[in-house]
């Protein structure tokens, strides 16, 4: 098929849309992390060292069970599960500690956030040994039903052969949405990040639904962090991450704080860095990194002329003293 | 005598009151290092913690850092010519904080500035040495505030948030610097980038920078050491001297504060929040502009790829971990800069370099939430408590 004197095959347009699919899932994540925190009444630009700490802990906990002889992680599911287990609870820590900083320690959340950032950078690439091995990261859930050959055989091939994460991110992203406005949780975590002290006033704990919020929402960027050792790239490298949590951040404030709009965001996001690495198979000659700056131009653009002054929570980003 | 019991101060004339006023600026002194200075001891603590965990001797990577970055004229120079772009994109971050905008951007503006410098260092010749710095610095300086305006004039004019903006801004810059130093494709079909070097070989980066542009050498290091230290500093200390002063005794200056402690409250009283957001951040990019002069100009004589990794976000460290006090950017500045020369004879003793980072982000941290020095130490410190920074997304 021929558009815009672009040759375009089938194969090219489904590699496009899977690597738009791998691209968005960690932000998507990062993106309802960011939500669930700033919901609450708590910036959280520490998403970045959130997913690269749970990245590390879920990769290393993956290379020391590998190493094991324990019978009972023979098995790649029981053992790849403890260690997305692993990911998330080593995030929900992270977001704690997050909490900790912002609510007991009244730090401004923008520092605790950079403090998050740093001490992840450092710790994993303090701890990080170049040769650890793992015997392998997630494999597909379900594999694509049709034979090749048959038209459904390339719907299947964007539908199927993706890792339990991925579909995971979808569901979660469906859940949050419910939840933050259908259920006496959501209420309350709406009602905290826009006048906490009138929710204190009725009788809200302030200050458990921030920690229990930032707990789940520190979990979400671990999954993505679990997602990017476990399932996508399989390996952790130092500064890994890459900026992936603060572009998170920018889809959120896109998708003006909904979680659906924050996944619209990410999918746009993916789609276009997909499209970048896709276009010379396309056969268009142009410099790389001319491209490659096209995702980041279009969120601008977009944040810019689009989305316009979003309103975020309106108690975000300060401290609120019970009293 | 029973007042003075009971109150613990001497009133009147028994004590001349110059003798209480000089105790008790002592006794704010120690309260304001106190903090500080416990934050850097438990810091460094838990880092040897770090260091026994991974079996090697806290001791000797310790004494390996001190003696990289400060014992030695080499390594001392080094630490300070790793000061000077510090100093300058410390104060980019910090000036835009004063104005309540959260400038992540230092890093791209910093390339931009690099970028810039190198060109008109290499670009013009024939000039005298004198005004082809100027220029360069100027060119640097130009391109790094255009580079930090337009994410002010997109927050003030469509409300996009600079955070979000810079942080895109920052991708960017460093994609249009790594194409403009590109080799091109090997088949000729796509060309090399327009400021790349045709005779570096394979090797990604500008044309060399003139003699005549090259800042001058103010100390010379004993051979056969090569870096010697350069005007840079001297720049830097300038730049936050003026930065002082604009802030705190000018008109600009307290419009400045006043944005940044409450925009609403300066609309009202008359201030151009817009303006103002825009000329913060041209001036705050210009700072940054300037680090990555003082750095292709000073230092490398060139601008390669990923040649300021990194320091935009140390940065923001710096900046904060001086509350943004243009002269306490200089002291943090060269903290960073000391211990980033020493990581590498720290190295020697088998310590990972991104011990560092553990250790800069626990001081952070020590900083920003004294009471837990005031709980671990159990000391009593009047104290401010935390600082408040940001005005939260988009309040203006």
């Amino acid at each position: 098929m021929d558009i815009l004197g672009l040759t375009i095959t089938t194969g090219a347009v489904i590699a496009t849309l899977n690597a738009t699919i791998r691209q968005a899932i960690p932000i998507t994540l990062g993106s309802q992390s960011g939500l669930l925190s700033e919901r609450s009444s708590i910036v959280n630009i520490g998403i970045e060292g959130m997913m690269l700490m749970a990245a590390f802990s879920g990769y290393m906990m993956n290379s020391y069970l590998s190493g094991s002889d324990i019978s009972t992680f023979a098995d790649d599911n029981m053992r790849l599960g403890v260690c997305v287990l692993v990911g998330v609870l080593t995030g929900g820590l992270m977001g704690l500690f997050h909490a900790l900083l912002c609510i007991r320690y009244k730090v401004d959340h923008i520092i605790s956030g950079t403090v998050v950032n740093i001490l992840a950078a450092g710790v994993t690439g303090y701890f990080y040994n170049a040769q650890t091995e793992t015997k392998g990261k997630i494999p597909p859930l379900i594999s694509n039903p049709w034979e090749k050959g048959d038209f459904l055989y390339n719907v299947g091939a964007v539908l199927f052969d993706k890792d339990i994460i991925t579909y995971l991110t979808f569901v979660i992203v469906g859940f949050i949405a419910f939840a933050l406005f259908r259920t006496v949780w959501g209420l309350r975590t709406r009602s905290i990040g826009e006048n906490p002290r009138a929710a204190d006033t009725l009788g809200i704990n302030v200050y458990r639904l921030q920690y229990t919020n930032l707990f789940f929402s520190g979990a979400l960027a671990g999954l993505a962090g679990a997602y990017l050792t476990l399932a996508d790239v399989g390996v952790f490298e130092r500064g890994m991450t890459a900026g992936k949590g603060f572009i998170a951040l920018a889809v959120m404030i896109f998708g003006k704080w909904h979680p659906i709009g924050a996944l619209m965001g990410a999918l746009l996001f993916g789609f276009l860095t997909a499209l970048q690495s896709q276009l010379q198979f396309f056969g268009i000659v142009v410099p790389h990194q001319l491209v490659a700056l096209i995702p980041y131009a279009v969120t601008v653009i977009v944040l810019a002329g689009f989305v316009g002054r979003a309103r975020p929570p309106a108690h975000v980003g300060q401290a609120y003293e019970v009293e | 005598m029973a007042t003075i019991a009971k109150s613990g101060t001497v009133k009147g004339p028994l004590v001349p009151s110059i003798v209480t006023k000089i105790v008790n600026s002592l006794r704010d002194l120690s309260n304001t290092l106190l903090i500080p200075a416990l934050a850097i001891l438990t810091a460094i603590l838990v880092g040897s913690v770090m260091i026994l965990l991974a079996g090697r001797d806290p001791i000797a990577a310790y004494t390996g850092l001190v003696e990289g970055a400060w014992l030695e004229p080499r390594g001392l120079v080094q630490s300070l010519l790793k000061t000077s772009p510090l100093i300058l994109s410390g104060l980019a971050v910090g000036f835009a904080f004063k104005g309540g905008l959260f400038n992540i951007g230092a890093q791209g503006q910093l390339i931009v500035g690099s970028v810039a410098a190198a060109w008109a260092g290499y670009a013009f010749s024939g000039l005298p040495s004198w005004l082809h710095i100027i220029l360069a610095m100027g060119a640097a300086a130009l391109a790094g505030a255009l580079w930090g305006a337009i994410p002010g004039a997109l927050k003030a004019y469509s409300g996009a948030h600079e955070v979000i903006t810079t942080i895109m801004f920052n991708f960017i810059a460093s994609r249009i610097a790594e194409w403009m130093i590109s080799l091109g494709s090997a088949d000729g079909k796509i060309p090399p980038g327009p400021l790349a070097d045709p005779n570096s070989g394979a090797i990604s980066r500008t044309r060399p920078v003139l003699e005549s542009a090259r800042l001058p050498v103010v100390f010379e290091v004993p051979p056969p050491s090569v870096p010697n230290l350069n005007i840079g500093l001297f720049i830097a200390v300038a730049a936050a001297i003026l930065i002082m002063l604009l802030v705190n005794r000018t008109t600009f200056g307290f419009e400045l504060r006043m944005v940044g402690l409450n925009p609403s409250a300066a609309q009202y009283a008359g201030v151009n929040v817009k303006r103002l957001t825009i000329s913060t951040m041209a001036i705050a990019g210009g700072l940054a502009g300037l680090a990555g002069a003082v750095q292709t100009l000073g230092i490398n004589g060139y601008y390669e790829a990923n040649q300021s990794l990194g320091l935009g976000f140390d940065s923001i460290t710096v900046s904060l971990l001086a509350s943004n006090n243009p002269l306490g950017i200089m002291f943090s500045a060269f903290m960073f800069g000391s211990m980033d020369q020493g990581t590498t004879r720290m190295q020697r003793s088998g310590v990972a370099p991104e011990l560092i980072l553990v250790i800069q982000a626990l001081i952070l941290m020590f900083i920003a939430a004294p009471q837990i020095i005031r709980w671990l130490y159990r000391v009593r410190v009047s104290g401010k408590g935390g600082q408040k920074l940001s005005t939260g997304w988009g309040q203006r």
